[in-house]
């Protein structure tokens, strides 16, 4: 796994802002404002409370879908990854629920969960869900059996094997799914937003954009939607590194 | 120590072991020789209690083998240890295991003691400056002997070995068999170690058990008093030995599968 030093990373952030300041120069129109009007409106909103409020309603529905995903997918995809018998039964509904986008779930979801955060954490589980579900099972399959047999000879059982070997050995697939779908659980969320809510993100953006017109509080809504979904793939990369040290020797 | 009455095996059809009788006495060092698919692993599976007799019984130490025993150590080729964890915590897995279900007698001994360090362990196997360090991370001679330390630590009265050595390279390997030997007679191991090579056979084995193409029902037996001794390596016992047990594997019907 390749590490990216922290002045690169800074580095990147200019140049982005960068090209953003340019095209803005360019362009000169509203709907295009300048980095540093939109840090100026960011503050503004975050220092009247406003923007903070929407931001933390978003990362509660992101978090409870996450948790929700972990607690449910993880156990299933050990279960699975240990009996094949469990796996042959279920393996053809993975399937095929596995690659449908579950984003064309949210009209879906938004009528059974109705208005509120149920609705939105629903959504979130069922994306995370699938990918944690599949990367732990392939994950627990794959444990050569030379492995188990061993530490069994140790004297382990059922839940020694469980604690010691399954446990550890689904950690790396559970962070690995979560870091190629948070990105994709950001997105639905901000979709999901957009419908019958008058909190989050998602509806920060919109209302500002499409209805007061207040386009610079529309980039500080973007930026700040950005940021959630930075902020969880950052975290998700720290926990890697700090519990799946291993992964990062060479 | 090691009593097999009767024993019948079989995956399908056809028996591995028939009606199979062997007797190992307690401190005897044993290597079970044959070629592939004759069922000298899957003999030391159910020596672990990782697999039960289809008919028959296993007794050791008197008691009929229904699950792995605490007392009994197994080592594997390759693959047994945990990638996620140090050398340090490889070798402290059966201590944690056995702290994890307390002396219970099934999982760990009654007299299991809570607070054992693997460091003396570490430090006798060579494996101290590398404690921190990844499986990953080392070699395969290094990583066999994190394994060894792993089972010793455990203080077993019996040794399982399954090609324990085949992957390594052959300085490594002739290394870790003297170390087997001086562990084994250090500990007062009755070792039983299963190999597809001759010469290890009969470098490490005080008695060899031949094992042919399936079914097994007779129990040959080769005495190899000169095994351990310094020197064995240039004797002239040694490659005489190596040249019978070739000639005996050749007249096997199942040559043909002989690699």
């Amino acid at each position: 796994m390749t590490t990216i030093r922290r002045r690169d990373l800074l580095l990147a952030s200019v140049l982005i802002i960068a090209i953003w300041q340019t095209a803005a120069w360019l362009i000169h129109r509203p709907i295009l404002p300048s980095p540093l009007m939109v840090l100026f409106v960011f503050w503004r909103d975050v220092k009247s409370g406003e923007l903070p409020g929407h931001f933390l309603v978003s990362l509660w529905r992101v978090v409870a879908g996450t948790a929700l995903a972990i607690l449910t997918a993880a156990p299933a995809g050990l279960v699975l990854g240990q009996s094949k018998r469990v796996n042959r039964l279920f393996s053809p509904v993975i399937y095929l629920l596995y690659p449908i986008p579950k984003v064309v779930f949210v009209p879906i979801i938004l009528l059974f969960f109705g208005i509120g955060d149920a609705a939105k954490i629903v959504i979130i589980f069922l994306i995370l869900f699938f990918q944690i579900l599949v990367l732990v099972r392939d994950q627990a399959a794959s444990l050569r059996p030379e492995l188990i047999q061993s530490v069994r000879s140790l004297g382990a059982g059922r839940r020694a094997l469980f604690r010691y070997v399954y446990l550890p050995a689904s950690l790396p697939a559970i962070l690995t799914a979560l870091r190629q779908s948070v990105g994709t659980a950001v997105a639905v969320l901000y979709i999901a937003e957009l419908f019958a809510t008058t909190k989050g993100l998602g509806y920060y953006i919109y209302f500002e954009g499409s209805t007061l017109l207040d386009y610079p509080a529309m980039y500080a809504g973007v930026v700040a939607m950005s940021l959630l979904g930075l902020g969880m793939y950052f975290t998700v990369d720290r926990l890697e590194r700090w519990l799946c040290p291993w992964q990062f020797t060479n | 120590m090691i009593t097999v009455e009767a024993l019948t095996f079989h995956y399908q059809a056809t028996p591995v072991f028939e009606d199979f009788n062997w007797q190992v006495q307690k401190g005897n060092s044993w290597a079970v020789l044959g070629p592939s698919g004759c069922g000298k692993s899957t003999l030391l599976a159910l020596l672990a209690g990782l697999r039960f007799p289809s008919a028959g019984k296993i007794r050791i130490n008197g008691e009929t083998l229904l699950r792995p025993r605490p007392h009994t150590g197994l080592i594997l080729q390759d693959y047994g240890l945990l990638p996620w964890a140090t050398v340090r915590q490889n070798a402290g897995l059966g201590l944690k295991v056995r702290n994890f279900y307390g002396a219970d007698g099934i999982h760990a001994p009654r007299d299991h003691a809570p607070d054992q360090s693997v460091d003396p362990w570490l430090e006798r196997l060579g494996l101290s400056a590398m404690a921190d360090k990844y499986p990953a991370q080392l070699s395969g001679g290094q990583r066999q002997r994190t394994a060894i330390a792993r089972t010793l630590a455990l203080q077993p009265d019996l040794l399982l070995m399954d090609e324990p050595f085949s992957s390594l390279d052959a300085p490594t390997r002739e290394s870790l068999q003297t170390l087997t030997q001086e562990l084994a007679a250090e500990q007062g191991l009755t070792l039983v170690l299963v190999t597809h090579s001759i010469e290890e056979a009969a470098l490490l084995g005080r008695q060899i058990l031949l094992l042919h193409e399936p079914p097994n029902r007779a129990t040959i037996v080769i005495e190899n008093p000169g095994a351990g001794r310094p020197g064995t390596r240039e004797s002239g016992e040694y490659l005489g030995l190596c040249r019978d047990l070739r000639q005996r594997l050749e007249m096997d019907p199942a040559r043909a599968a002989w690699t």
